[in-house]
């Protein structure tokens, strides 16, 4: 499969690990972490959406997860924040092997797996508003602990970094996926599941499998927001917000490509961050704007940004043999 | 603990309730039925229905129920342009868009509302909203028991459409062999886009029935819908007695887990059901088709 290779994966994040050489301003900064992790919780979503073909409408079960295990493990049980983080991820993946052990051995797909996740991600936010161990309504506030030990830092730029080799590393591993066999099986059970399973393709397995890794990803990102705004409640970690960001990335930047969801969530943030330029703090106006983006992707550019940079190429490179005829004809 | 003095009110009210899910799931379930897929937008149109019966009353003292006489159709236009020009075209025809484009749908309606009225959850004071008909056992409502009626009216006439009339035998003849129909002659995507006006224009009834008795806020239709999606998997998708039964038994037991696990986990009881439905019995409890 056609892909760009590692040294390029290499090449883009070193161009982005530059920014905070750059630049000091906060907002500036901010506006990348957050767009970051929009990257990565949409990577996650693109391994079992855009490779796989299943497409979840409830990732938030995941983002949430990591948040919740990293915050309560913390503050509740005095671990440390970087043992925290990576047990919020093992959270996030268990959580996606248990949905999807359930959904796929029932045969779900199509509208009622993208249903049923929807459901379990409400059930956890119900839950999580009423639970006490996860602060119900109030929420949990991870204490202030500048120490790199904590994970906690005084700048933004270290935060920076952290997401952004968080990226390179869920870029990495996707790149991996679609040179793996494991990744043309996914791709086999996307484009038609039944010829897949004829030629023994173990399809429940398959998916099981890329659904655990797609968790996964996007816990990191939701045990990286706890970590990085320091407080979460039941309808940040668990909210359909998240559901829908971490489809939206790759769908508008490429899906079931490496750097879609990178590509999207910067167009996404961009778009979302100019909305509030112009029209000041107006609720729900960047969300219009997102959904009315969905749609007209859907419509117009169903391969994404990624896609109409590719059939421009391809244009601009025929354009080109044809000049060239031309001149020598 | 279960002294008929309690449960068979909860019981009532659960049913009344029910009746108005009924009705959310049964345009929910009518589109499903035919043009095969989930129409993430049902909660977000139900919303934008809920604030159009509000403001009719807020502002030109239109009654809620009269209100009706003039959302429905207007839904159903809005329901058929939205079919016609706005998710048919975009989706090309793939299932997996078509959810993408509703749940974008979804988020633009509701987010519209949200910055047009702001956060505000408002309700109307109707002078007619706490009459109530005592029963000897229980206290039902007035506007909740009108509004029982009223569904069972719109199921009835549904019904009628469906099997009386040319556009009802040609949503029938889409619903079980889109091919064969249009190799027959009917316009496939006039229909689906009936269909889908149809299942709106239900939304506008509900929406009327809810406004006198209930509340209205940008997020408001999300409550419904995911009950509706509940019923419309219990009933089968597809199944038009199917979502009422549906309804009506989901209104009940959201009721009764009310009343013994509390507000916000008698939530829960719900999607636990509804998981559970999808997971071991996803033909619902009285559909045909797996």
């Amino acid at each position: 499969m056609r892909g760009p290779s590692i040294a390029q994966i290499v090449l883009v994040i070193a161009a982005l690990a530059t920014v905070p050489l750059l630049t000091a301003s906060n907002v500036v900064l901010n506006f990348l972490i957050v767009a970051l992790l929009i990257a990565l919780v949409g990577q996650g979503w693109n391994v079992l959406g855009g490779y796989g073909g299943q497409y979840s409408f409830g990732h938030a079960a995941f983002f949430g997860t990591g948040a919740y295990v990293n915050a309560i493990l913390q503050m509740r049980y005095g671990v440390n924040a970087w043992m925290a983080f990576a047990l919020g991820i093992a959270g996030g993946a268990l959580v996606g092997a248990a949905i999807g052990a359930l959904s796929f051995r029932s045969g779900l797909k199509g509208s009622y797996f993208a249903l049923v996740t929807l459901a379990f991600a409400e059930v956890l936010r119900i839950l999580a508003s009423v639970a006490p161990i996860t602060g119900a309504g109030v929420g949990i506030l991870i204490t202030l602990d500048l120490r790199a030990q904590a994970f906690q830092f005084q700048g933004r730029a270290p935060f920076y970094w952290i997401v952004l080799a968080l990226v390179a590393v869920s870029l990495v591993i996707v790149r991996l996926i679609e040179q793996s066999r494991f990744g043309a099986w996914l791709v086999a059970v996307r484009e038609n599941e039944d010829a897949a399973k004829a030629v023994g393709v173990d399809t429940a397995r398959v998916k099981l499998a890329a659904m655990t890794i797609s968790a996964a990803i996007t816990a990191a990102g939701g045990a990286f927001y706890a970590q990085y705004f320091l407080f979460i409640d039941s309808s940040i970690a668990y909210g359909p917000w998240i559901s829908v960001e971490a489809l939206l990335a790759p769908i508008v930047g490429g899906v079931g490509t490496v750097f879609g969801p990178l590509l999207g969530a910067v167009v996404v943030k961009t778009l979302g961050e100019l909305t509030k330029l112009i029209t000041g703090d107006a609720p729900g106006l960047d969300l219009v704007i997102y959904g009315g983006l969905l749609v007209l992707i859907i419509a117009f550019a169903p391969r994404g940004i990624a896609g109409l940079l590719a059939d421009l190429r391809l244009r601009f490179a025929r354009l080109r043999s044809s000049a060239l005829e031309r001149a020598h004809g | 603990m279960l002294s008929p003095v309690i449960l068979v009110p909860a019981v009532l009210n659960g049913l009344l309730t029910g009746a108005v899910y009924g009705l959310v799931a049964l345009g929910l379930t009518l589109i499903y039925g035919v043009l095969h897929i989930i129409n993430f937008a049902h909660g977000a149109l139900l919303t934008a229905a809920m604030f159009g019966a509000f403001f009719a009353h807020r502002l030109i003292g239109l009654d809620p129920y009269l209100a009706a006489v003039v959302l429905t159709p207007l839904f159903f236009a809005l329901g058929y342009c939205l079919q016609r020009f706005v998710i048919g075209p975009a989706a090309h025809g793939v299932d997996r868009n078509i959810l993408l484009v509703t749940l974008g749908l979804a988020v633009v309606i509701e987010n519209v509302l949200l910055y047009a009225f702001g956060a505000d959850t408002r309700t109307l004071n109707l002078d007619y909203a706490f009459n109530v008909v005592d029963l000897g056992i229980a206290f039902l409502a007035v506007p909740r028991v009108i509004g029982f009626g009223i569904v069972l009216a719109v199921a009835l006439v549904l019904w009628l459409i469906l099997t009386l009339t040319d556009t009802g035998k040609a949503i029938r003849a889409v619903a079980k062999e889109k091919l064969g129909a249009e190799l027959s002659g009917i316009d496939v995507a006039h229909i689906y886009a009936v269909t889908f006006g149809l299942g709106t224009a239900c939304l506008a009834i509900a929406a009327c029935l809810l406004i006198p008795t209930y509340y209205v806020n940008p997020h408001v239709g999300n409550a419904f819908v995911l009950v509706a999606f509940t019923i419309v998997v219990l009933g089968g998708m597809g199944s038009v007695t199917g979502a009422l039964i549906g309804g009506l038994f989901i209104g009940v037991v959201e009721s009764l887990s009310g009343l013994y696990l509390g507000e916000s986990l008698g939530q829960i009881g719900i999607f636990v059901m509804f998981i559970l439905v999808v997971l071991f019995r996803p033909s619902g409890l009285f559909g045909e088709r797996a």
